[in-house]
C-alpha cells in the first residue's frame, strides 16, 4: 500500500520537473532580453496581428459554426461510454470465468444503446463537415 | 503490482546513497554503502526519484534534436535534396544551432493578445508530452513509475494538450489562428474517441492497464493479434501528434502556420518540441502496447530493443508524412466517425469473444500462452481483411461522373436571380 501511494509521489516530482522544464527554458530567453543578448525593438507594426502580411482588416471572430458544437455534443458521449468500457475490460477476463459470454453480452447490450444514438448522428448527417 | 524496488535504476541510485538498508538493498550499492543514515531514506528516493526524471526529459529533449535532424535528412531524400548538411557531421548540429537561434530570436506578443493565456499555452502544450514518459518501461526494470492504470494515464493526459490548443489560439486573438484552433480541438476530439478504445483491445488480453504488464502479455505482439486495433490506434496516434495527412489545423497553404503563428521566439520553440516530442511519445506507446516494447531475444539488451522499435515506428510515421498529401476536413472527421469508429467497435467484439473463449481453461488472471495468441491472430486477420473492405465499401466515395450527374446544376454567377447571401460578418470558418 506504501508503495502504492509512493508511485504517485513520484509522478508529482515528474509533473514538477515537467512544468519546471519548460519554463526554466523559457525565462532563460527570458533572461537573454535582460543581459541585451535577445533583442527587443517592438513596434506597432510588429505587434499588429498576422494576416498573410497584409495590415489586419478582419474584426476577431466572435461567433463559431454550429459544427463545433455537434462535434462537441458527440465527444462527451461517446467519451463516456469509452470511460465505462475500461474497467470492464480490465476485469473482463476474469468475469468470463464466472458468467461466461453473459459478460460480453452485457456490454453489448450497453454499446447497443449507444449505437442507436450513433445511427441518429449518422442519419441526420451530424457526422459529416457541412 | 512491481514495487519500487523492481526499478533497477531506482534500486541503483537508492542503494548508493543510503546507509545500511539491508531489508531492501541485499548487496548495498556498486560503491558499497552510501552516506544517508537510515532515517533520511525518504531523502535518498527523492533524489533518485529527481536524478532519473531529470535523465529522462534530457534523454527525451537530445532524441528530439536527432529526430529533427534525421527527419529533415530523410524528408530531403524523399525528395531527391540532400538537406542540412554544412554544420557538424552530416548536418548533424544543424538543429542544435536552430535550438540555440530559436532562444535568442526577439519575442513578439501581439497587442491584442491575452498576454496571460498567451504566455501559458506553451507550456501546457509540452507538459502533456512529457507526462507520457513517466509510465513508459524503456527496457526490463527501467522504467520510471509502473502505474496500475498508465494506459489510462497516458490517454488522459495527453487530452490536455487540446485544452493547449484553445489557449494558443484565443490568447494570441488571431483570426487565422482561431480558425485553425477551432479545426484542431475538433480534429483531437474525434480521433480521441477511436484511439481510448482501440486500446482496450490490448487491455483486454492482458488484464491489466499497466503497461509492464501489458508488454509481459505480449507473447505474440499484439500487432499480429489484433491487426485492427494496431491499425485504428496508428492512425489515431498520427492524427492526435498533428502529422501530414491529418495536419489541417496547420495547413500552411491556408492557415499559415495556425495557431502557432503568432508566436515567436522560445515560445515557438515550444510548440516546435512539443510537435516532434509527441511524434516520439506516439512512437513509443505504439512500441509499448503493440509491438511486444521492449522483449526481444537475448543477446541485445531489452533497452536496445525498445529503442530499435521506436525508431523503425518513427520511420514509418515519417514515410507516411512525406508521401501523402493531407486529407481535407471533410474527409478527416468522416474517416473517424464513420470509419475507425466502427473498426474499434468490430476489433473489441472479436477480441472480447475470444478471451471469452479461451479464458475458461486458464487460472483467473492468468496471461494467454503464445498457442492461444497465435489462433486469436488467425482469427483477428479474417476479422480483419473482411471489416476493412466493408469499411471502405461504405466510405468509398461516389464516382466522379455519377456525383456530377446527381448534383443539382449551378449556373453561378450566370442565370442566378439573386446573389447568395454574404456570410455575417465576423462568422468563423
Amino acid at each position: 500500500m506504501q508503495d502504492y501511494f509512493r508511485q504517485y509521489g513520484l509522478l508529482v516530482i515528474f509533473v514538477a520537473i515537467a512544468i519546471g522544464m519548460p519554463i526554466g527554458m523559457l525565462s532563460l530567453s527570458l533572461l537573454a532580453q535582460r543581459f541585451k543578448v535577445r533583442p527587443s525593438r517592438s513596434s506597432e507594426v510588429k505587434r499588429a496581428a498576422y494576416e498573410s502580411g497584409m495590415p489586419p482588416m478582419s474584426p476577431k471572430p466572435t461567433l463559431f459554426n454550429i459544427r463545433y458544437y455537434q462535434y462537441a455534443l458527440l465527444f462527451v458521449v461517446f467519451d463516456v461510454e469509452t470511460v465505462f468500457l475500461y474497467p470492464w475490460a480490465v476485469k473482463y477476463g476474469v468475469m468470463t470465468q464466472q458468467f461466461g459470454l453473459v459478460a460480453l453480452g452485457a456490454m453489448l447490450v450497453f454499446l447497443g444503446v449507444l449505437t442507436v444514438p450513433y445511427l441518429y448522428a449518422w442519419r441526420k448527417r451530424a457526422l459529416e463537415w457541412q | 503490482m512491481p514495487t519500487f524496488l523492481d526499478n533497477s535504476w531506482f534500486r541503483n541510485i537508492y542503494c548508493n546513497l543510503v546507509e545500511n538498508d539491508s531489508a531492501r538493498c541485499a548487496s548495498g550499492g556498486w560503491f558499497g554503502d552510501g552516506i544517508l543514515p537510515n532515517n533520511l531514506a525518504w531523502l535518498a528516493y527523492t533524489v533518485a526519484a529527481f536524478v532519473i526524471c531529470f535523465a529522462i526529459l534530457n534523454a527525451l529533449l537530445g532524441s528530439v534534436i536527432v529526430y529533427i535532424w534525421a527527419w529533415r535528412r530523410v524528408f530531403a531524400r524523399f525528395q531527391r535534396r540532400s538537406g542540412p548538411n554544412r554544420w557538424g557531421p552530416f548536418g548533424m548540429l544543424t538543429t542544435v544551432a536552430d535550438a540555440i537561434k530559436t532562444m535568442f530570436k526577439e519575442d513578439v506578443v501581439p497587442a491584442e493578445a491575452d498576454r496571460l493565456i498567451f504566455n501559458i499555452a506553451p507550456v501546457l502544450m509540452v507538459v502533456p508530452v512529457f507526462m507520457v514518459f513517466a509510465v513508459i518501461p524503456f527496457g526490463a526494470g527501467t522504467f520510471f513509475v509502473d502505474l496500475n492504470v498508465g494506459i489510462l494515464f497516458i490517454i488522459a493526459v495527453t487530452s490536455g494538450s487540446v485544452l493547449a490548443v484553445v489557449m494558443a489560439a484565443y490568447g494570441s486573438a488571431n483570426r487565422v489562428a482561431i480558425f485553425s484552433g477551432m479545426r484542431s480541438v475538433a480534429l483531437l476530439m474525434s480521433y480521441e474517441i477511436p484511439m481510448a478504445i482501440s486500446v482496450i483491445g490490448a487491455v483486454m488480453v492482458a488484464g491489466s492497464l499497466s503497461l509492464g504488464r501489458i508488454v509481459e502479455a505480449q507473447d505474440v505482439p499484439f500487432i499480429i493479434v489484433m491487426p485492427l486495433g494496431f491499425l485504428v490506434f496508428a492512425i489515431c496516434a498520427l492524427a492526435e501528434s498533428n502529422q501530414t495527412p491529418f495536419d489541417i489545423a496547420e495547413a500552411e497553404s491556408e492557415l499559415g502556420s495556425g495557431y502557432l503563428n503568432d508566436y515567436s521566439s522560445m515560445k515557438f520553440g515550444m510548440f516546435y518540441l512539443a510537435e516532434f516530442a509527441a511524434g516520439i511519445a506516439a512512437a513509443a506507446i505504439i512500441t509499448t502496447v503493440f509491438l511486444s516494447g521492449w522483449r526481444g531475444w537475448w543477446p541485445i539488451p531489452s533497452q536496445f530493443w525498445f529503442f530499435g522499435k521506436m525508431g523503425a515506428v518513427l520511420f514509418g510515421m515519417m514515410w507516411i508524412r512525406f508521401t501523402w498529401p493531407r486529407l481535407r476536413p471533410d474527409q478527416v472527421m468522416g474517416l473517424a466517425w464513420k470509419g475507425l469508429f466502427e473498426l474499434t467497435l468490430i476489433n473489441l467484439l472479436s477480441t472480447g469473444i475470444m478471451v471469452a473463449v479461451f479464458a475458461d481453461e486458464e487460472a483467473p488472471g492468468d496471461l494467454f500462452s503464445a498457442n492461444e495468441l497465435w489462433i486469436m491472430a488467425a482469427v483477428n486477420w479474417v476479422v480483419f481483411v473482411v471489416s476493412i473492405w466493408a469499411i471502405g465499401k461504405v466510405l468509398a466515395p461516389k464516382p466522379y461522373r455519377a456525383a456530377m450527374l446527381e448534383a443539382p446544376v449551378q449556373l453561378y454567377p450566370v442565370g442566378v436571380d439573386e446573389m447568395p447571401a454574404v456570410k455575417a460578418a465576423g462568422a468563423a470558418d
